[in-house]
């Protein structure tokens, strides 16, 4: 028998990125706000503190920080007619957990979109001609322009305190900077971390060839920095523990360095951690939240009425509880309708590390998740003419380490076993002098790739798992060619002894198995359409207008970049609009 | 005559292990060494040897004989025998991980889908180690006369080979693989993880490779790139080499 609890003036889903962005801001603007996080408080101290924060076994490869896949995780098949399993093993993308939830153990590689990537449907049609696209590829334009969403993404940059080197700023182009961003109001925060030896050594290359690298942008601050909430970050070491890590340095952005000192000690803010929401609730005529059922470490259930509710839990997620809760259309594959759980999207990637002489010090240990990176853009988004190439999209190529740790980044030479003497040899020669080229690339939408509820397996509360649906496409694997043979020629001009190579090729269907991203997209898709998308463009649900869903499940596809830059940026939009609009006049933000 | 020398010694594990199973090798293997001239002994000594807790007697003669093929000990540096990866593994079984917690594990067991679809078997990373060795041990007796651990280095590594392509059929495993897959995985992890996990022995992998460990901290070396990095690892518990 579920308790009703007082009523609140909003509930937040999800204590990560966008959920301490919006109970800060709600809370700002005077409202009763309670977070709802079925897992736990963690914080810097005393959870990932030196020394204990430098363990590659626990973080890296248990994967202390991520979803326990015993209690919950999705099913994936490659196509509707195939039956799906269990991802039984975190491996091809991370699930996060806890407070700070993806935030805390993400890399930092901070971008903006490109201006095309907005309006992506639009402006290829406009250039390349609606044939040019394949039957079944279902992207669509955000409701939104770059110039529009610039003020948001700047935002969060300053909660951030990201390091980078500027490339525009009001239309005049930075040396040094991305030629290829969209204008920007100001520069970064704080100026770009050093390169490491492999970043310098591939920044040269490239330049060579007639590029314009530039630092990666980085949420790995590179001075001390106060944000907007008055919260202080200091430098970063690159001590290269980032991806899959808590920052023990207060250095890479996180709820947790960036929000949560503020948050917490308001008295109108209310944090519950091990509360899973399993449904929010509908008034008779479905058309408005009443709030949300959860149930909490013991087991017992409550309901929570509010009169705002805030979706902010990771992609998939969010995609499971609209449909748990039966709010908006499920989408079809066959027909192409409804909108919850459409335009699935992820990210490819292509990796190849460098082996250099022993007299080449690339120290890999020395690096961070983003920062000490050099990347080059001219591949990426819209960048270059796709006309002769037939794809569209592409993405961002990158040189550098990002650390040394030996489990998940010691390379050996291809050709070399995986065990035995010829492999402990070659680990031993070829650590020191390792470095990387990847590619970070987009995938877009299609018709068959989306998320609905598996007919059969379930989570430890007996609710349905997520099934995926999804495999790459032509476009992807000419893109992904196209974009790798481009970060090959550089390779070449580094000059290294030897390198390997991993990409995806023509045919491979998607592995679970392969570490790439954890960027997985789309489900509550954002666009001016209701009967094509499920939010508006502030992310707020065309159904029920007083629920909000934030996060990379608003991606109508997925773009060339890491995507917390504009989860930030549209998070903080919807976050404004909600304050100086909506809760004046609580209603629909875009007319139906 | 280095190769003969390590030959040498590999049988003296083999001999050891299958004598009394539970004994630490590191110890012995080492003063061997040190008679034949190779190396110095290790400054300390674990004074009693590891008992294993979760795995057999036979099992642990089996692991101590894999990892140890897996993982060599030679020239280029210590092997997994060596750093104590059976006792990390034997350590981590009765953890989280080995329990099977950060795995989804509930069925059905859909085990025919394309390998792409990741791990698709019902086993705990316990279960399996239980029910893999004793499939493997049975399977070398058969073709071979004997249990892997008494098996002349050739014939395992092969044994270790079709394991690891699929090809070594087991009467009780539907995908032989997917073992190798864990053995290897928690070899290395024993070989390279912080020492305060039971492997690494005073950081020897880090030491062969040039990795500083927990060091984590490079606001000295960030504006070098390209010097060499002169410092030796350090382990989560304060360890230095």
């Amino acid at each position: 028998m579920a308790t009703t609890l007082k009523s609140v003036d909003a509930v937040v889903i999800g204590l990560g990125w966008t959920g301490s962005i919006l109970s800060m801001e709600l809370a700002n603007a005077g409202l009763h706000v309670v977070a709802l996080e079925r897992g736990a408080y963690r914080d810097t101290s005393p959870n990932w503190s030196y020394p204990k924060a430098a363990d590659e076994l626990k973080y890296g490869i248990r994967g202390d920080l991520f979803q326990r896949l015993s209690k919950d995780t999705v099913s994936i098949r490659h196509s509707t007619d195939g039956v799906a399993v269990p991802y039984r093993q975190l491996n091809a993308f991370l699930l996060p957990d806890n407070v700070g939830g993806a935030g805390v153990h993400w890399n930092g590689q901070h971008y903006r979109p490109s201006p095309e990537d907005l309006k992506f449907l639009s402006h290829n049609v406009e250039r390349y001609g609606a044939k040019f696209l394949p039957e079944d590829m279902t992207i669509q334009d955000y409701d939104v322009t770059y110039d529009e969403l610039e003020p948001y993404l700047d935002e969060f940059e300053r909660l951030c305190g990201t390091s980078g080197q500027a490339g525009n700023i009001r239309g005049t182009l930075q040396p040094g900077g991305n030629p290829f961003e969209g204008p920007r109001s100001r520069g970064y925060p704080t100026p770009a971390l050093p390169d490491t030896e492999g970043a310098l050594r591939f920044a040269k290359a490239a330049r060579e060839l007639g590029y314009s690298p530039f630092p990666q942008p980085s949420a790995n601050c590179s001075q001390p920095w106060t944000n907007q909430y008055g919260v202080r970050l200091g430098p970063c070491n690159l001590c290269g523990y980032c991806e899959r890590y808590g920052c023990y340095l207060y250095s890479k952005a996180s709820p947790q360095t960036t929000i949560l000192p503020a948050l917490m000690q308001k008295s109108n803010f209310e944090m519950r951690t091990h509360s899973t929401v399993t449904k929010i609730n509908l008034s008779p005529d479905g058309k408005r939240a009443t709030g949300v059922t959860y149930v909490d470490a013991a087991g017992q259930e409550f309901i929570q009425p509010a009169d705002l509710v805030i979706l902010s839990s990771f992609q998939i997620n969010n995609v499971r509880l609209m449909l748990l809760s039966g709010i908006g259309t499920p989408y079809d594959p066959r027909t192409g309708e409804g909108v919850i759980g459409k335009n699935f999207a992820y990210q490819m990637m292509s990796e190849s590390a460098l082996f250099f002489d022993k007299d080449v010090a690339i120290n890999p240990f020395i690096g961070a998740g983003s920062g000490g990176q050099q990347i080059i853009d001219e591949f990426n988004a819209d960048h270059f003419d796709h006309a002769p190439h037939g794809f569209i999209g592409g993405g961002y190529i990158l040189g550098g380490t990002t650390g040394g740790r030996p489990l998940q980044q010691l390379n050996v030479p291809a050709g070399t076993p995986m065990w035995g003497a010829a492999w402990k040899k070659a680990a031993k020669e070829n650590y020191l002098h390792t470095s990387r080229v990847q590619t970070h690339s987009s995938v877009m939408a299609y018709r068959g790739a989306y998320v609905d509820l598996d007919p059969t397996y379930r989570n430890a509360l007996g609710m349905p798992l997520a099934r995926i649906t999804f495999d790459w496409h032509e476009n992807e694997y000419r893109m992904t060619r196209f974009v790798t043979d481009r970060a090959l020629e550089i390779v070449e001009k580094m000059n290294p002894k030897s390198h390997t190579l991993t990409m995806r090729k023509a045919g491979d269907h998607f592995n679970t198995r392969q570490y790439q991203t954890t960027h997985i997209t789309g489900g509550v898709i954002t666009g001016a359409d209701p009967r094509t998308s499920a939010v508006n463009r502030y992310c707020q649900s065309w159904d029920v207008p007083n629920l909000f869903v934030f996060g990379a499940s608003a991606f109508p596809q997925n773009f060339g970049y890491n995507p917390t830059g504009l989860i930030g940026g549209l998070t903080f939009m919807g976050a404004h609009a909600i304050r100086e609009r909506y809760l004046k006049a609580p209603g629909p933000l875009v007319p139906v | 005559m280095p190769i003969d020398k390590f030959r040498n010694r590999r049988t003296f594990l083999r001999q050891a292990i299958s004598v009394v199973p539970s004994v630490t090798f590191i110890g012995s293997a080492s003063e061997l060494l040190t008679a034949n001239g190779a190396r110095a002994a290790p400054t300390e000594q674990p004074s009693v040897p590891y008992q294993p807790t979760f795995f057999t007697s036979a099992e642990w003669t089996f692991l101590n004989a894999a990892t140890d093929r897996l993982i060599p000990s030679n020239e280029d540096g210590p092997g997994a025998v060596e750093l104590g990866v059976p006792e990390f593994i034997d350590r981590q079984m009765e953890s989280g991980y080995g329990h099977g917690e950060f795995w989804y594990l509930s069925g059905p067991f859909v085990t025919d889908v394309d390998p792409t679809l990741g791990y698709q078997l019902q086993y705990t990373p316990r279960a399996f180690y239980r029910a893999a060795i004793a499939d493997i041990d049975q399977v070398c007796t058969e073709a071979h006369g004997h249990p892997f651990h008494a098996l002349n280095a050739t014939t395992q590594d092969d044994v270790l080979t079709s394991l690891q392509k699929g090809t070594l059929a087991l009467p009780h495993i539907a995908k032989p693989a997917e073992f190798f897959i864990q053995l290897l995985a928690n070899t290395k992890e024993g070989y390279f993880a912080d020492p305060m996990y039971g492997g690494n022995k005073h950081m020897g992998s880090w030491k062969m490779i040039g990795f500083p460990g927990a060091r984590a901290d490079f606001a000295d070396w960030m504006q070098q790139p390209g010097k060499v990095y002169p410092l030796g690892p350090v382990s989560i518990l304060g360890e230095r080499a």
